[in-house]
């Protein structure tokens, strides 16, 4: 049942816990929010991403009271919070350089909010204790700032900051500090604490996987304003424009000449295994991660088709999930079967066309761009039968990550495509090698069409 | 490593044996029996008798005190506003003026200060003496606290202000609990400074002064003008030693914090 | 609400002390020389109205000016004064560098004790620096006695009372402020810079001159701009330190005021000596700025 479902934007009766309408945010000249609306609900764990200098931060800081808007309202829980002083808002931040107090130990910097409300001493020490235990800082808790670690840091700064309680949590950048290997554990542990507290988290970053990691929607800015809010998935396999696949992830971006293949409207390529719509997966009404890759996640994700549904305006309408399933079997020699409608795209002179079923018939005519994720693509060094798409191409360079590799294939007409393999043999068993002539071959449903 | 070369030695020897023997023959002749400077007649320290018994430089040395405690406190609170003004308030109308007026009392001629002040007073009609010395020097030593403490704050990390604010603080109780303990350092060696500059100052001391507050440099001016004199001597070597003590520990104290926090950082490392 | 008092306190106090003062004495530079003692003419009668203003801009002159023109001991008292304070800047410079130097090629163990030993002597006070030249440089002075002792001099020399004694005091106590920007420019030099020339052939001298004295510049250029720009107007040196024929503009200021009661001409004679100084002072200004922009 929907219920249980935690997907509060898709229900036009949510009421939103913070709502941006039309907010912009000039200094001087230069406008950094461009008349922007957004809605953020309860208990969401939404991350602003983007590039530097994109507005993510002032968004966050007009959240936290620090600007206001040059124009346009933003509200919390129904009420305009403009003119409200950050001392007075039931919001809190965790900085980007935590902004620890050095002159306070770990337990003052934890109570020093709670001091400031008028509070009895015991509820503030027993609250205390409590974040200490949350965040596993108990034995720090005499210790000044500059005697802990970088990751203790953190934590303390997350306590500090959701010791008040506050309705809606601001994350600056709040792992950008901390080195690969902690950053991933952190994100865990964040999210974990967000669940048990149940709090709204905020978080900007520019880091995209740390993005899709944590986060229940992501919303991609760029110069001021949203290019695409969505769950990590669909940003992921759907992204709505050239800069959204850019941004996140690799990708692989082929340019051509769009033709309708059929006037028939787009079937749904595996209806069978479509649930109801507006359905989530089940990995999402869980939202709970597993420390497990990311990838995995994904994964699961992928399983269940529903995703071109939920583009809240997806330029190509219907995006039917391609699955890995797809990609793995694309080499097996069955008889290409190819569902009808979407485009065909004329890429290159004196090869066949490109296939894709999930393209939007309307941009007929239309100069556009397949966006191809790395690993959609299957890499052999015979021809594949029974695939939609195949071109040919020489292996330029190949790189190799140790779980994955990378190849560099340059297609005819000098285009320069990646490949990736997970590398489920030993090194010495695979055949491909520099120099080789390979076919890459791909699924009708693999790309997306993106109009220029 | 660098290469610590001859040269370098020779050239630190000899600067260091320059900024020092000056000083170091004063003191010495601070224990000369004879009143002659020139000639050693055995250690003696009769001077420091004479200069204890000497009311007119007691009385000097109790007016320049006064004078330095009262104008580097009232420094050290205008100076610490004018640099979180200067650091802090944006921009807001004049602001290129009050910059102006913070930095140009550092580089104007103490002659021109003096003389300026002089003339506002008698302008004004107030009669000269503690008053107006201390409102005078309490004019360019907030100069130099607001430079000190400006340079703090410029590396100041802001969202520790504005994390105090996001936690409920009141601008006013951000400032008192979390800036002003990050910053009292600045604030200190500000306020030292400002005392330091105002117990040395003869120039503008002279031209703001009036009967009966004649301070110590004042007196010194007047007397050394005459000539060497062992009492002077044993009154510098005082200062020098006063000051000698200070300083010393001063860095000692600041040392021994900056050793304890690195140690402190390294064990925060290690245990991680 | 808040803001403006913060901003109100000093701002007031400065306009107050600072401003104001300033603006008394371009006034009465430009009053007449007449009266020796207040209350000087003009004054400014509000009460007259249009009047009033007017006849007190009437009665404002260049007289003052005038007289330091054509009196030649004061435009002599000013080149005099921004030859000494040249001289003595470039000195200082010579003294300086060496030692920052030195400092900054200490081992980095030894160097807090440097700086402290160089600062000690700028927390000591001025006068009684000045002052321990006296004993050492008079006739019968420490230095006079240690020469003739070891035979170098059969006369004593005559140094106190004279340009050069005022060039010793003014590179002793400015000593500090030479060596301190410098040596925070040379510390902040990269060891590899010098093995990288080097490297490609240049001697150890030559990679000196081309690498780290360049490098160095923003140092020397402000030490320099914070020993001349308060030697120009000097006032304590040259009359602890030098003769009767010791020209220095602040020493003039001073005689003007204290021993001719000549109000007006002092004023007007602190006027031309700011022009002189807000040159360097906006020289000084933009090479702080350089510096700071090339930092960020």
């Amino acid at each position: 049942m929907a219920a249980s479902v935690f997907a509060p934007w898709t229900d036009p009766d949510q009421k939103p816990l913070i709502e941006f309408r039309n907010v912009t945010k000039r200094f001087g000249d230069f406008t950094a929010i461009n008349d922007l609306s957004l809605k953020i609900y309860e208990r969401e764990f939404f991350a602003l991403l983007g590039p530097s200098g994109c507005g993510k931060t002032t968004m966050m800081r007009m959240l936290a009271g620090f600007e206001t808007p040059t124009q346009g309202n933003i509200l919390l829980g129904g009420q305009v919070i403009d003119d409200v002083p950050p001392n007075k808002r039931a919001v809190n931040m965790m900085f980007q350089s935590y902004a620890l107090f050095p002159h306070l130990s770990i337990w003052d910097n934890i109570a020093f909010g709670l001091k400031r409300e008028s509070r009895d001493k015991a509820s503030i020490e027993a609250r205390v204790e409590e974040m200490l235990r949350l965040t596993r800082l108990t034995k720090f808790a005499l210790r000044k700032p500059h005697q802990i670690s970088g990751g203790q840091r953190q934590r303390v700064a997350l306590a500090r900051s959701l010791a008040k309680a506050p309705k809606l949590l601001l994350l600056d950048e709040p792992l950008g500090a901390l080195d690969k290997k902690l950053r991933e554990e952190t994100q865990f542990e964040l999210m974990d604490i967000q669940e048990k507290t149940g709090t709204t988290f905020v978080i900007v970053t520019h880091d995209q996987e740390e993005a899709m990691t944590v986060a229940s929607r992501v919303a991609v800015m760029d110069e001021g304003r949203l290019v695409q809010v969505s769950t990590p998935d669909v940003i992921y396999e759907a992204p709505n424009s050239v800069y959204v696949a850019g941004f996140i992830g690799d990708v692989n971006l082929i340019k051509g000449t769009a033709s309708a293949r059929t006037t028939a409207t787009v079937e749904e390529p595996e209806a069978p295994t479509q649930p109801a719509e507006n359905t989530p997966s089940a990995a999402q009404q869980e939202r709970t991660p597993r420390p497990n890759s990311y990838g995995e996640w994904l994964h699961d994700t992928l399983l269940s088709p529903i995703l071109g549904k939920r583009v809240e305006a997806p330029k190509p309408k219907q995006l039917p999930a391609p699955t890995p399933e797809e990609t793995a079997t694309a080499k097996a020699a069955e008889a290409p079967d190819i569902p009808e409608g979407g485009l065909s795209l004329k890429w290159a002179d004196g090869e066949p066309d490109l296939i894709a079923v999930n393209g939007d018939p309307a941009l007929d005519g239309k100069e556009v761009t397949l966006a191809l994720r790395p690993e959609k693509f299957s890499i052999s060094k015979t021809k594949p039968t029974g695939v939609a798409n195949a071109v040919k191409g020489k292996v330029i360079d190949i790189g190799y990550l140790g779980n994955i590799s990378t190849y560099h294939v340059e297609l005819p007409g000098g285009l320069m495509v990646k490949s990736q393999v997970t590398n489920t043999r030993r090194i010495a068993r695979r055949d491909i090698t520099w120099e080789d002539t390979v076919w890459l071959s791909f699924t009708a449903t693999a790309g997306v069409v993106l109009p220029e | 490593m660098r290469r610590f070369s001859w040269f370098n030695a020779t050239s630190l020897t000899l600067g260091f044996a320059f900024l020092y023997l000056p000083m170091i023959i004063l003191v010495i002749y601070s224990f000369n029996e004879s009143r002659l400077v020139t000639v050693w007649a055995g250690f003696s320290t009769k001077w420091y008798g004479e200069l204890i018994q000497n009311e007119e430089f007691l009385g000097a040395a109790w007016v320049t005190a006064k004078v330095a405690f009262f104008s580097s406190c009232l420094a050290t609170v205008l100076g610490t506003m004018a640099a979180y003004v200067i650091v802090r308030a944006g921009r807001f109308k004049g602001r290129t003026l009050f910059s102006g007026m913070i930095y140009a009392p550092l580089v104007m001629p103490e002659v021109i200060t003096g003389l300026s002040l002089l003339l506002l007073f008698i302008g004004i009609g107030l009669d000269r003496g503690i008053l107006t010395v201390v409102l005078a020097h309490t004019t360019f030593a907030m100069c130099y606290v607001s430079v000190v403490v400006s340079s703090r704050l410029v590396s100041f990390d802001r969202s520790l202000e504005e994390a105090a604010l996001d936690l409920g603080c009141s601008p006013f109780e951000a400032f008192r609990l979390v800036t002003l303990p990050i910053i009292a350092p600045a604030v200190i060696s500000g306020w030292l400074l400002a005392f330091t500059l105002s117990l040395d100052d003869l120039v503008i001391a002279s031209f703001t002064t009036g009967p009966g507050a004649t301070t110590l440099p004042i007196k010194v001016f007047s007397a050394v003008r005459l000539g060497v004199s062992p009492e002077i001597n044993a009154l510098s070597t005082l200062m020098i030693a006063i000051v000698t003590v200070g300083v010393i520990t001063a860095s000692l104290v600041s040392k021994r914090a900056a050793v304890q926090q690195a140690r402190d950082e390294r064990a925060a490392e290690r245990a991680e | 609400m808040r803001r403006a008092v913060l901003i109100a306190i000093p701002y007031v106090w400065l306009v107050a002390l600072f401003l104001v003062p300033f603006l008394i004495v371009l006034k009465i530079s430009l009053s007449d020389i007449a009266l020796a003692r207040p209350p000087y003419t003009p004054q400014l009668d509000l009460a007259a109205g249009w009047d009033g203003i007017k006849s007190f801009f009437a009665a404002l002159d260049f007289e003052n000016f005038t007289f330091l023109a054509t009196d030649d001991l004061y435009w002599k008292a000013y080149l005099s004064s921004l030859k000494i304070a040249l001289v003595s800047t470039f000195l200082t410079l010579l003294v300086g560098y060496p030692i920052a130097y030195g400092m900054a090629r200490a081992a980095p163990e030894w160097r807090p004790t440097l700086l402290m030993l160089v600062i000690l002597p700028f927390w000591t006070s001025f006068l009684i620096r000045v002052y321990s030249w006296m004993g050492i440089l008079s006739t019968e002075g420490v230095l006079n006695q240690f020469l003739l002792g070891i035979g170098v001099i059969s006369e004593p020399l005559q140094i106190m009372n004279t340009n050069t004694a005022v060039y010793i005091g003014i590179v002793y106590t400015y000593l500090p402020f030479m060596i301190l920007p410098i040596y925070s420019a040379l510390e902040k030099l990269d060891d590899s810079l010098l093995e990288a020339a080097e490297d490609l052939g240049c001697s150890r001298l030559s990679a000196f001159w081309l690498v780290t004295i360049p490098l160095s510049t923003g140092g020397i250029v402000a030490g320099c701009f914070l020993v001349f720009i308060p030697a120009l107007g000097e006032f304590v040196i040259p009359s602890l330190l030098g003769g009767s024929d010791t020209l220095m503009i602040g020493k003039v200021l001073w005689e003007e005021f204290f021993s001719n009661r000549d109000w007006p001409v002092a004023s007007a004679v602190a006027v031309i000596l700011l022009l002189i100084l807000v040159i360097p002072i906006i020289l000084f200004q933009r090479n702080q700025q350089l510096a700071r922009e090339a930092d960020t």
